[in-house]
Formats: structure tokens, C-alpha cells, sequence
């Protein structure tokens, strides 16, 4: 359905389609795979979307699959469909620095376990994707490697963390590309690119190898073009994992064909009062609204329902996140990997790690460490770190009655369009603000989708975020194929296709 | 070398006029074949940094997986010592940086131990009896082990140091006492038999191999003195890594010399850690244990929490194997041995290898007989525990039916015996292929008595005069002339039969 029939070329297909291509023969994966390079090759210099760009292995992978698809052989569906890894993601054998100065340098000798799934799959990686450093913040623009570009402005942001993976969807350097989502990392950028992403239920992808931020709010999850393929690729990357105490038990149901069943009569689409008023910019609510509308002119019931405490969930957020960074970044010391500083003057491992740190870590990163360590310390602990648990309660109090009267909920994705690259770099306050709409999801743990609702202030995309229970995550791509479907027959085509051209695009 | 601060008080002195109060924490590395939350062997003295994967090594993105033969040892350890055991508990993060600590956070627990409010009868060498309330058992990761090099071994004045991750998140049980009041001038006792009370639980749980010399279990030990039991609390003392029960009786003995002085003095003691010195018994100073120190314990959230079922955890309950206290009490009455008898063989390590000689058909006495004597003094010139010597419990049984069955006299068995502390073989086998079986063979024996009586005609006036006892200056030259083969008794009697006498 979103396939560009106009053009040959196969970079415009989605996952889907290019699956599609290559099962009938109509492409090899090396083919697939070098347009791919060669697309990044010609875009990525401006936009800055990819921090490795693994060339040779990824199309090792792709002469495999095709030899393998030449003898006959039963591959996965989405085998030889390129993939970009967002760099906080563990490969081996291919560099991983979370978008810091600190672990520059650094080959992990392991792979996670959605990478050995993806590898399994026989996924061509193209590489790994730009982001906030560490996954903190929500512009890309506090990554230690320079700031991803907006594939439909280049002065914008691409959203954050992830903003290299959703660049990297919506400029087509990939179809396909892996998210984390600790506080909106996978929609916000999702939102402002034009593209779809989910944060699945929290334990229905394996965390092991996602270098952890908040291990109780991390969620990896995909950043596609279409809410088809984020059904593929997230049925590819779930599943029980015995090295994640935190991972689901759970078979993975069907989210493709919940994505394909296009039929919304009698969903109970909830609108969260607390996310629809004050803050969000009127585009961006009027595209929220319409895209109710379409719901229910294809028979879904639109339900205003309240969540009280979620006007607290910010807050909480930002104790529990940072408290749990603090731990998680302690490791980064300079004494087993990444970059090692030695002070002058007979250094002892306290200077050295003091030193490593100091040069290492850049100032948001440092700022969510010092505000962690200190609502964890004694005698703040209860009225900070505690306090933030009993809200966490509350919050996901508020989603359970809230489902006992809806099947999803539904607000804008981000208060706003793309904002300008530096707007926001001086107040960590309002750029906090950006992840309003998200975080509740991951304080409860329930999943998110959010795609294109049409565009907004300054003729850029704005979103539209679903939220379902906990591992009812087929929900969301039962509502998003649906309002997709609507939306694109009423745009006469997919959102992307009104991009403007890019910098060293060759049309 | 080290300066020793504080004037020492006399120990009979100090604990005449002040009240120690000991609390100690044990430490105990379990026997499990994995880590604690990780896949690597948990093996001893392997190459440094073999026995690790990316989790051992806190890698990027690695996770904690609960190792659930742990969590079993560690529940054992708590019901032995009677301890409640948690419906659920989760770990949380100690936090604090240290290179040989991976993720600069140890995952332990802190407010939700697995094992509490428990308690253990521990036994003095003289048989009283002294009850040790704790309070917790938690699960716990061990650190790597650093070695400083160059200095003295410690980290100040050291070059540069090395970190070995091979016991990093081996698993650990931490056994914390309450204050154990009341035990005045015995604490360095009671201290040094609570660890090796605890000792012998872990081995008969079979959940370490519990050797203090490796480390396996080690003890912090906590001092504080007082005027009297009815003040309050001093301030105590903690010595890290105590690791061995002598040093541990000679730790507390030196901090309470040191504590009176210091109160004596008029000073205050410094709540602090301490070092124990090997080489003269004294301790000092490490860093100060203030209340400034602040872990930033917070719930591991990469962890769900331990929830035993009761099902579970009444099954290893009902599947404990007999405690020693219990064992040594049954054996002592199976045995008939004297409370006196029975302590000697356990202070000498002795209860395991009778136990098993005993089993192999010898009476308790003659088992005794042979650990506690000649096998005692063996292991003794050699250094090394009973259980190492090359004699085995079973070839101690086979060398008692010889002699029972008159097969071989104490002397030759003797000689038996020698022949296999050096491994040469089975106590028959080498009978057989020495020749060492007893001559009781009358014919034989009726010869070697005819020749005796004719060369000592006067020891035979002797004997038929009345004084039976001369009969050993016969009996000696022919154990001689048989080359001590002769079955002594058999000879008396026919000396007896031949001079008409009787004994």
C-alpha cells in the first residue's frame, strides 16, 4: 500500500515490498543492499545519520542470502532486507559507542541478542545509527559525534535519542532500523521524521546488549516507513531471552496480520485528557483530531478518558531515569574499554577513572549522573528516588482503568514539529518537555506506536502516538495499520512522498 | 615496621574490667559449577582472566541472570541456621568504584535478605555451649582480586596493580550475627568457633568446599568493649577478611588489649575497618567507616525479584542432611566414646575418617586407636590433615580385621601400615607379598619354644618357681628367631603347656 509505483528504485519500497522484490526475483540482496550504500554514501554526509557504516559485512550477508534464496533454501521473510542498528545496540565486531566519547574505539566481542536474531535472520547490517549520547536526550543533538540532521529540514532536529535511526528510515538509507525507547526515543523521532516507530511492551525484546540507560524504562523496538514493517521486524526481534531476567515469557503473536486487518468497527479508542490541551502546538492537535475523525468515520468509538496522575509522570521520570543511569554509566571508568585518560603526576585508578570520566562523559550525561546520584543518596532517597516509585504506581493505575474502559489510548506523539537544531540546547528543561506525551508508557511499561498524523506547523509531520496494555501490543498495530491506511487514501499517498529532495540527492 | 598506635592492655586485665561484645560476618564462596548471575565457571586457580564472559567482565549491555543452585545453597544455609526464609526479595546495587568491581556496583542485598532471624548452637572445646543469634543471610556477587604490585602489597606505594575477574560474581552467601553479648574473657573462643561452627555446616550442606585457606569463607570480625553488660553498646571495630580460626581468636584477642587502652586513655575508639597481621597478631587501621560512606543502595532493576515457593523451600528443609552438632552427639552415643574422647577426635579432625572406618566393619575404639595414634602422629610429621594421608579409612578397616582375625600381630601391622602411608598398596596385598603373616603353626612354634627352654635354664626355674611373668624373657628371643611372625599368644600358651604352669 506504500509501495512508490512511480520509481524503480528499490530504496522507495518498504521492508515489506522489498522482501517482496527479492522472494520474486526482481532484486538481488546485493543489489538491494549496495542501493543502500550507495544512497547513504550520497545523503549521509549532510545528514549525519550513521556513526559506522559497515560496507563490506553487509553485503558479505547479502551475496550469502542470495546463494542461499539461488539453492533453494526456506529464509525468513525479511532475509537480505537491509537493517541499521542504532549504536547503543551491542555488535561484534563492529564499533559501539552509544554516541560517546567514552567508549570511541571500542569492538564489543559479544553481539546482543535481537542483533544475533537479526544475523540469524540474515539481515544485511548497513551499519549503526547516530544518537544522543547514551541515549539522553531528544534532539541527537548530545551525541559526542555531531548531530543528526531532519531528512525534511536539515536545520531541524531529527528527534532523540534515536534520531539516526529514524533519519536513517525516512531519508531511505534503510528500510528497516532498531530503537530504544526509554522515555519516547523510538516515537518522538518517529514523530518528526515522518516515520512510524513502537516501543514494545517492556521485556517483549531482549535487553541483553542494549547498553542500558534505565534498565527498568529501556525497550528496543523498530523505526520503519510503514506499521507493517514494524510488526515484521518486531515479531523478528521478540521473544523470551534467558540472559534477560526481564524478558517476557510469551510466544510472539501476529502483529502483521494485525497490521494488514485494516478494520477499527467498534475499537475503543481512548483520548487522554492530560495530553491534548496545553503544550501541544494547534497543528499538531488538529492533526491529532483529524486523525480521530478518520477512526471514527471507520467505526471506531472515540472515549475522553482521564489519567490524573500522569501530570506527575515527568517528574517521576526524571528521578527514576536518572537514578538508574547513574548505576548503569558507573562502569565507564576507564579501566577495562573505552577511552582512558591518565592525569600527570603519579595517577592511581581513582585520578584515572575520575579523569576518564571527567573527559569522557559530555555535560547532559554528566547532569543526569549527578542528578541520579544524588536522589539516591542518603537521606534523599525516599523523598526523591521512593517518591518517584509511588508515582510509577500511580501512573500505571491510571493506564489500568483507563483500559478497563478503552481497548487503546491515543494522544499526539510530541507536543510539537521538529524544532530548530540549538533551539533548546540551553534549557534541559524544555527539551524535557518533549518526551511529555511518551513517558508515561514506559513508566507503566506498555507499549506505544506512533506514526505520521499528517503534517504541521512549517509544513513538517507531527504524530500520532497508540497505547496499548502490556503484551497486548497487537492492539497497536491492529489501530496504527488502520489510521494509516485511512490517512494515506486521504493524502492520496504515503507522508514521506511530500520530503523534499535532499543534499546530494541524485533524482 | 608498622607502628602499633595505642598502649596494649593485658588481656586477663582488659576483660576483667570491661564487657566485649563480638559480631561477625562470614562470607561463604558456594560450590556452585556457574557464577552468581552469570554463565562462566566458578572454578579456583585457573589462568588469571579465563574464567570469565562478557557478563563476569560487566561489559556493555550485559545482564544479571539469578543462578538458581545459588539461591538453593543459600536457602539451605538459612535453614540450617534457622533462619526465616523470604517469601520474596529482590537484590539491589552497592555502589561504590573500585577496578576490580566491574560495573562499579556490587549486586547484593540490602533491606530484603533471602535468610533472617535465625540462630546456631555453637560448641567450645570443653563442651559448653553458646547460642549465636542471626540476623541475616543475604546472596551476594564476589569482587575480582587485585594484586598491587611492587611496595608492600597494598595499594598505597604500589607501581601499578593487577586485576584478576576470574572470582568476579562468584556467588556469595554473607552470614551477619547479631551482638553476641556475654561471652566476657571466652570471645576469642566463641569468635573462632561460631566460623568454624559455620565451617562445618557449609561442608555438611555440601555447598562449598569451605577451605579458609583459599578464601573460601572469611570472617569480619566486630569487637566493641564496654563497661559492663548492662551498658550500652561501644563503639566497635570491624577486621576484614580474617582466614584462618587461629587468627581469628587472636584478632579479637588483640582488639580487645587495644580498645581497653584506648578507653583507658580516656579516648574514644574510632569506628573504622581494620587489618589483621599475620605476622605479629596485631591490626590496623584501614580506611574510616564513617557514616559519610553511602552505598546508594537502590533495588537491582535488572533483576525480577527471588520468590520461593514454600513447596520448595519445605523440600530442602525436609532434605537437610544431619547438622554436625547433631552428628557428633549421635556418633558420640553410637560410638561410646567419653565426652572427653569425642573431643579430642573432633578437634583433631578425626570424626570423618572414623565415621568411615567404622563403617568399613572396624569397632570405634580400634578406628580410634589408629587416627588418634599412629596415623595422628603421621599426618602430623607431615603437615597435612587426616584425610590426606595415603592410608584410606577402608585400608584402616582391612588392617584391623588382619589383626582380628590374628592374621597379624600390632607389630607387624605396624609395619603393614608404613608400607601403605608410602602407597604401597592394600594392607592383604602387601601381607601376601611380604610375607608377613603371622606363624601360627604349632609345629613351628613347639620348636622355636623347645630351643628357648634349653638355652634359659634359669628363666624356666623362675617360671616354675612361681613367677609367670618371667615368661616374656622366653617369649622374646623366639619372636626374634621367627623374626616377629610368631602369634605371641599361641607361644605363651604352649611354653605354658610344656613348663606345666598356668597363668
Amino acid at each position: 500500500m506504500t509501495q512508490n509505483s512511480q520509481s524503480t528504485d528499490p530504496t522507495r519500497l518498504s521492508a515489506a515490498g522489498q522482501a517482496k522484490a527479492l522472494a520474486d526475483g526482481d532484486v538481488t540482496s546485493e543489489q538491494l543492499t549496495r542501493a543502500h550504500l550507495d544512497r547513504i554514501g550520497a545523503v549521509d554526509g549532510d545528514l549525519n545519520a550513521f556513526l559506522h557504516v559497515s560496507e563490506d559485512e553487509a553485503l558479505s550477508t547479502a551475496r550469502d542470502v542470495d546463494q542461499r534464496r539461488a539453492a533453494g533454501e526456506q529464509l525468513h521473510a525479511l532475509a537480505g532486507v537491509p537493517i541499521a542498528v542504532k549504536d547503543v545496540v551491542v555488535t561484534k565486531g563492529m564499533p559501539t559507542t552509544a554516541g560517546s566519547k567514552i567508549l570511541e574505539g571500542w569492538v564489543p566481542p559479544y553481539d546482543a541478542t535481537l542483533v544475533e536474531k537479526l544475523r540469524a535472520a540474515r539481515l544485511p547490517i548497513l551499519g549503526k545509527t547516530n544518537m544522543d549520547e547514551f541515549a539522553m536526550g531528544s534532539s541527537t543533538e548530545n551525541s559526542a559525534f555531531g548531530p543528526t540532521r531532519n531528512p525534511w529540514d536539515r536545520d531541524r532536529i531529527p528527534g532523540g535519542s534515536g534520531g539516526g535511526s529514524a533519519a536513517a528510515v525516512g531519508a531511505y538509507e534503510a528500510p528497516l532500523a532498531i530503537g530504544t525507547d526509554t522515555g519516547g526515543s523510538i516515537r518522538q523521532p518517529a514523530s518528526v521524521t515522518g516515520t512510524v516507530g513502537v516501543k514494545p511492551t517492556y521485556g517483549s525484546v531482549s535487553r541483553y546488549g542494549l547498553i542500558a540507560m534505565a534498565s527498568s524504562l529501556d525497550q528496543a523496538g523498530p523505526c520503519t516507513r510503514t506499521v507493517e514493517d514494524s510488526a515484521l521486524l518486531h515479531e523478528l526481534i521478540a521473544g523470551h531471552d534467558a540472559r534477560d531476567s526481564t524478558s517476557l515469557p510469551e510466544h510472539v503473536p501476529g502483529f502483521a496480520e494485525a497490521a494488514r486487518r485494516q478494520d477499527v468497527k467498534g475499537l475503543r479508542v481512548g483520548v487522554i485528557e492530560q495530553l491534548e490541551g496545553e503544550g501541544f502546538a494547534p497543528e499538531v492537535r488538529a492533526r491529532f483530531e483529524e486523525s480521530l475523525a478518520q477512526l471514527e468515520s471507520a467505526g471506531a468509538e472515540i472515549v475522553r478518558v482521564s489519567c490524573p496522575n500522569f501530570e506527575y509522570a515527568l517528574g517521576a521520570y526524571y528521578l527514576i531515569m536518572p537514578s538508574e543511569a547513574s548505576s548503569n554509566l558507573a562502569k565507564f571508568d576507564g579501566m577495562r574499554y573505552g577511552m582512558r585518560v591518565v592525569p600527570e603526576d603519579h595517577p592511581t585508578a581513582e585520578s584515572v577513572m575520575k579523569a576518564s570520566r571527567g573527559a569522557g562523559f559530555g555535560d547532559e550525561v554528566k547532569r543526569r549522573i549527578l542528578l541520579g546520584t544524588y536522589a539516591l543518596s542518603a537521606g534523599y532517597y525516599d523523598a526523591y528516588y521512593g517518591s518517584a516509585q509511588k508515582v510509577r504506581t500511580l501512573v500505571q493505575r491510571d493506564f489500568s482503568a483507563a483500559f478497563e474502559k478503552v481497548d487503546v489510548l491515543a494522544s499526539p506523539t510530541a507536543p510539537t514539529v521538529a524544532f530548530r537544531l540549538g533551539e533548546k540546547t540551553d534549557d534541559p528543561l524544555a527539551m524535557y518537555m518533549n518526551d511529555i506525551a511518551t513517558i508515561p508508557a514506559n513508566l507503566a511499561g506498555v507499549p506505544g506506536l506512533s506514526l505520521p498524523s499528517g503534517l504541521a506547523e512549517d509544513g513538517l509531520p507531527a504524530g500520532i502516538q497508540f497505547l496499548a496494555p502490556a503484551r497486548a501490543d497487537e492492539r497497536l498495530y491492529r489501530a496504527g495499520g488502520a489510521l494509516e491506511a485511512l490517512l494515506e487514501d486521504s493524502w492520496g499517498g504515503p507522508l514521506l512522498d511530500r520530503a523534499p529532495a535532499l543534499a546530494g540527492e541524485v533524482k | 615496621m608498622t607502628t602499633i598506635e595505642t598502649d596494649l592492655v593485658d588481656y586477663e586485665d582488659a576483660t576483667d574490667r570491661y564487657d566485649p561484645v563480638l559480631g561477625i560476618e562470614v562470607h561463604v564462596e558456594l560450590g556452585t559449577a556457574t557464577k552468581m548471575f552469570d554463565g562462566a565457571p566458578n572454578i579456583f586457580a585457573a589462568d588469571p582472566n579465563t574464567a570469565i564472559t562478557p557478563v563476569s567482565l560487566g561489559l556493555p549491555g550485559t545482564l544479571p541472570v539469578v543462578n538458581e543452585k545459588a539461591v538453593e545453597y543459600a536457602i539451605r544455609i538459612g535453614l540450617a541456621l534457622n533462619c526465616e526464609i523470604a517469601e520474596s526479595c529482590r537484590f539491589a546495587r552497592k555502589q561504590y568504584f573500585y577496578p576490580d568491581l566491574t560495573k562499579n556496583f556490587q549486586t547484593s542485598q540490602y533491606d530484603e535478605p533471602i535468610a533472617h532471624d535465625g540462630w546456631v548452637d555453637v560448641e567450645l572445646e570443653d563442651g559448653e555451649i553458646v547460642r549465636v543469634e542471626i540476623e541475616r543471610a543475604h546472596m551476594e556477587e564476589d569482587a575480582g582480586k587485585s594484586t598491587h604490585v611492587g611496595g608492600s602489597g597494598r595499594i598505597q606505594g604500589a607501581t601499578h596493580s593487577l586485576v584478576d575477574y576470574n572470582r568476579a560474581g562468584v556467588p556469595l552467601v554473607e552470614i551477619v550475627t547479631r551482638p553476641i553479648p556475654g561471652v566476657g574473657k571466652r570471645a576469642p573462643e566463641v569468635a573462632a568457633a561460631y566460623v568454624r561452627t559455620l565451617r562445618d555446616i557449609f561442608r555438611s550442606l555440601d555447598v562449598s568446599e569451605a577451605r579458609m585457606e583459599r578464601g573460601n569463607v572469611r570472617a569480619d570480625v566486630n569487637v566493641s568493649l564496654r563497661e559492663s553488660a548492662e551498658a550500652p553498646l561501644g563503639t566497635r571495630t570491624e577486621t576484614k577478611n580474617v582466614n584462618s580460626f587461629r587468627s581469628i581468636d587472636r584478632t579479637v584477642r588483640y582488639e580487645i588489649s587495644r580498645q581497653a587502652g584506648i578507653l583507658d586513655a580516656g579516648q574514644h575508639v574510632v569506628q573504622e575497618t581494620r587489618h589483621f597481621h599475620e605476622e605479629d597478631g596485631h591490626t590496623s587501621a584501614g580506611r574510616v567507616k564513617s557514616d559519610a560512606e553511602d552505598y546508594r543502595y537502590f533495588p537491582e532493576p535488572d533483576l525480577v525479584p527471588v520468590a520461593p515457593s514454600r513447596e520448595w523451600v519445605e523440600q530442602l528443609r525436609a532434605t537437610l542432611p544431619e547438622l554436625p552438632a547433631a552428628r557428633r552427639r549421635r556418633l558420640r552415643e553410637e560410638w561410646g566414646f567419653s565426652d572427653l574422647e569425642m573431643r579430642d577426635v573432633v578437634n583433631a579432625g578425626a570424626l570423618d575418617v572414623i565415621e568411615a572406618t567404622v563403617e568399613s566393619g572396624t569397632s570405634a575404639q580400634s578406628a580410634r586407636k589408629w587416627w588418634m595414634g599412629e596415623l595422628a602422629r603421621t599426618a602430623s610429621e607431615q603437615g597435612v590433615e587426616l584425610d590426606e594421608l595415603a592410608a584410606t579409612p577402608a585400608q584402616i578397616a582391612e588392617l584391623q580385621g588382619l589383626i582380628d582375625e590374628k592374621k597379624i600381630n600390632d607389630k607387624i601391622a605396624r609395619q603393614v601400615l608404613g608400607k601403605v602411608l608410602e602407597g604401597s598398596g592394600d594392607p592383604s596385598a602387601i601381607v601376601e607379598s611380604e610375607g608377613l603373616a603371622v606363624v601360627s603353626d604349632d609345629s613351628v612354634l613347639t620348636g622355636a619354644v623347645d630351643q628357648a627352654i634349653a638355652d634359659n635354664p634359669d628363666v624356666v626355674a623362675k617360671i616354675q618357681g612361681g613367677k609367670v611373668q618371667a615368661i616374656g624373657a622366653l617369649i622374646g628371643p623366639i619372636m626374634k628367631a621367627t623374626r616377629g611372625q610368631a602369634d605371641a599368644g599361641r607361644v605363651r600358651e604352649i611354653i605354658m603347656e610344656k613348663l606345666g604352669v598356668q597363668g
